[in-house]
């Protein structure tokens, strides 16, 4: 090789910049998704640091750790800390990783764009942060904010709460249509549509969701704006409008929201089962299909929050069997799952792992959902910490395992190093273990009454309670473990082949590990 | 093949365009939520303008109307149904009225907000005129009747005998002062 074609190949594969400028202005796709996945990371550990508060003070009776007023922003800021800090990002972070790998394209469609989306979080979340320092405290409302406590009854830290939302708003509408772009026009050629792997399908759903509600949640949080700041009244009965019109606005958002949270989980756990079962998916094109009629559905079940409201009996009952209907969907999807490791040469790493908690556990919280569907037991449930159970049972074991399971099944081709197994199996016991104990008993307690969002309770829901808090300290401090895999695996490691895994599917596996800076340049030929 | 940047632009053109019209359709919400209430009588918004036409009046049927007033958070006035029920035949004109009082020493804007239940009788509760319509500013201690004509529709289903008219009165005064504040704030003296 002489000197000329050195110089050459070295132009034309240059690495990253150097310093700390390289992450500033970066519009690679695998160091936005890199920076996506950090931050999620920093959000998990500081909503889990509110989640171990709100645990610590129920770990008995009565009130003594700290104020009820700081419980109820702690529950707050847990909520929207995880579900736009936490789980969102670390979607989004996958998805800039692996989409244009899966797809072969050279990087995301709109890169610029890509690094301003990302860009915009820390900025929205020192914002809502900073709230909790501002006096009258942060927003104490719940994650749902229903007026006219978050308009009249609200802190004056609303204001700086509202803008937070519309700038992760932004950042989420400009990543989503980033992905719709790079799926729909930078696959390469021989990539149709049912060709594509089932993480980008569940994206690409996802990403049409976030388009259409997005925008949505805006709305509300200026209708709030209006409320608080311009005499306006659209949730204020004194001027003629109507707090019930907040929930159903909110929630009209709110539904598709927790599917953006669970489809491209979804996604993760079909790439993964296939390798470890050592089977093809089955039902490959059902899967596509149930995903989107689950989007679909998820715009027409949205008072199945509201219940309790006073709505009609036509309309209670429309939206109990309209929510009944998702789980044909879903079940479809568990189904094949199990299909797809019927008679497969399974193997348990910890990928899998995560993967198969995942089935289960996820499985658990649609049941509890279905229990929470029926209308007239859900005079019952409503507001009691079942629905908590419910909701943590899909969101952890099930949205967050399914990124840990995921960023296991990548670390070796992000890196190039394996991770350590036994201390991933450690890791996942661990939290498994952790997260049972934690929101298991919290169906009982729910069942026999115990309300959410109040920071003491009866003396007969103490036991549970104890074991539930015992439960998130040993899940919370088992991420450590997790913290210290990660940078072991970045920092060395058995080195990784091209293929991490046996035969693996996708085109992400053709690319040596670790994946250059600049992956397919030329389009890859798919057969 | 149109080169990819074209096809991009256009496809992000589309998406934002998309994400624009749903921030439109979170606000159109807003009306579409009322003319919904509206059509099926759910929520217990009632009709605004009574029917102009006459309506025979079914003498073999009464319905027992109640009246029922309600003082919202912390509004210090006194308010009060003038009679707590009456018994109407579907189809007749009746007049009856509220009593408000201002006990406070300042001047003060009130909005009575009504409600029917059971929800399903709020279309066919018909107000010709109702001091619900405007705002009612009263002075420190003064005090005012505020009349009531409504008519009830003789379409009223036949499993309703009761219906309940609720009225919440709230204190708006803050908010009229907001907006006149806002009137002198932006009103400019010309030369």
């Amino acid at each position: 090789m002489n000197t000329l074609t050195r110089t050459i190949e070295h132009t034309e594969q240059h690495g990253p910049a150097e310093g700390l400028s390289r992450w500033f202005f970066t519009t690679n796709h695998k160091d936005i998704g890199t920076l996506y996945l950090w931050f999620s990371f920093a959000m998990f550990l500081t909503g889990g640091c509110m989640a171990l508060m709100i645990r610590a003070e129920l770990f008995q009776p009565g009130l003594q750790l700290i104020e009820p007023g700081f419980f109820n922003q702690m529950t707050t800021m847990h909520g929207l800390i995880m579900v736009f800090g936490a789980v969102m990002p670390a979607f989004v972070g996958l998805a800039n990783w692996m989409l244009p790998l899966m797809v072969g394209a050279p990087d995301m469609a709109l890169p610029r764009m890509n690094n301003w989306s990302f860009w915009i979080l820390p900025f929205a979340f020192a914002m809502m942060l900073s709230t909790l320092f501002m006096e009258g405290g942060g927003p104490n409302f719940g994650w749902t904010f229903y007026a006219p406590l978050s308009t009249t009854y609200a802190p004056p830290s609303v204001t700086f709460f509202i803008f937070a939302v519309h700038m992760m708003g932004i950042s989420s509408i400009m990543g989503a249509i980033n992905v719709v772009v790079t799926i729909l026009n930078m696959r390469a050629p021989g990539m149709t549509m049912m060709k594509l792997p089932l993480f980008v399908w569940t994206w690409l759903i996802t990403a049409f969701l976030l388009i259409a509600v997005m925008p949505v949640l805006a709305g509300v949080v200026t209708m709030m704006l209006m409320d608080i700041h311009f005499g306006t009244s659209f949730f204020n009965a004194a001027g003629g409008g109507d707090p019930v019109l907040f929930q159903h606005v909110f929630w009209f958002f709110g539904h598709p929201e927790v599917y953006i949270m669970i489809l491209p989980a979804f996604g993760i756990v079909s790439e993964i089962i296939p390798t470890f079962a050592r089977k093809r998916l089955f039902g490959y094109a059902s899967m596509v299909y149930a995903t989107a009629s689950i989007a679909f559905l998820s715009f027409i079940v949205w008072a199945h929050h509201m219940f309790t409201v006073g709505i009609p009996l036509m309309g209670e009952l429309f939206f109990m069997f309209a929510t009944m209907l998702i789980a044909v969907p879903t079940g479809v999807k568990v189904f094949n799952w199990v299909a797809t490791m019927f008679r497969g040469s399974m193997t348990f790493e910890t990928p899998m792992l995560f993967a198969l908690a995942f089935v289960v556990l996820f499985t658990i919280g649609g049941f509890s959902g279905l229990m929470l569907a029926i209308a007239p037991a859900d005079f019952q449930y409503h507001d009691t910490y079942f629905v908590v159970a419910h909701f943590h049972y899909v969101l952890v074991p099930g949205a967050v395992f399914a990124i840990m399971a995921g960023v296991y099944y990548w670390l070796p081709k992000w890196t190039g190093h394996y991770y350590n197994e036994t201390l991933g199996k450690v890791h996942f016991w661990i939290s498994f273990i952790g997260v049972n104990l934690t929101f298991f008993p919290m169906h009982f307690i729910g069942l026999a009454g115990m309300p959410r969002r109040i920071p003491d309770y009866a003396l007969q829901f103490a036991d549970f309670n104890m074991v539930a808090s015992v439960g998130a300290f040993i899940f919370g401090f088992s991420q450590l473990i997790f913290l210290v895999l990660v940078i072991k695996t970045i920092r060395g490691g058995d080195r990784a082949p091209a293929q991490v895994w046996e035969h693996p599917q996708g085109l992400e596996w053709t690319l040596p590990s670790p994946a250059p800076y600049h992956s397919f340049v030329e389009p890859p030929e798919v057969k | 093949m149109e080169p990819l940047k074209v096809k991009n632009r256009r496809l992000v053109g589309r998406l934002a365009l998309s994400a624009a019209l749903m921030f439109g359709f979170g606000f159109a919400l807003v009306p579409l939520y009322d003319v919904f209430c509206e059509i099926t009588g759910l929520n217990g918004k009632v009709t605004r303008n009574g029917p102009v036409s006459e309506m025979a009046i079914d003498e073999a049927r009464s319905v027992r109307v109640q009246m029922i007033a309600v003082n919202n958070e912390s509004m210090p006035w006194a308010f009060r149904a003038d009679s707590s029920e009456l018994v109407v035949h579907p189809g007749q004109d009746q007049l009856t009225s509220y009593h408000a009082f201002n006990p406070t020493g300042r001047w003060m804007v009130a909005q009575a907000i009504p409600s029917v239940s059971p929800s399903e009788a709020a279309q066919y509760l018909h107000k010709v005129n109702c001091f619900c319509f405007e705002q009612q500013p009263l002075q420190a201690q003064e005090g005012r009747e505020m009349p009531l004509l409504f008519v009830i529709d003789p379409a009223l289903p036949a499993h309703i005998q009761t219906i309940t008219l609720s009225y919440t009165l709230f204190d708006i005064t803050p908010a009229q002062r907001t907006a006149m504040n806002l009137q002198q704030a932006t009103r400019r003296t010309t030369l």
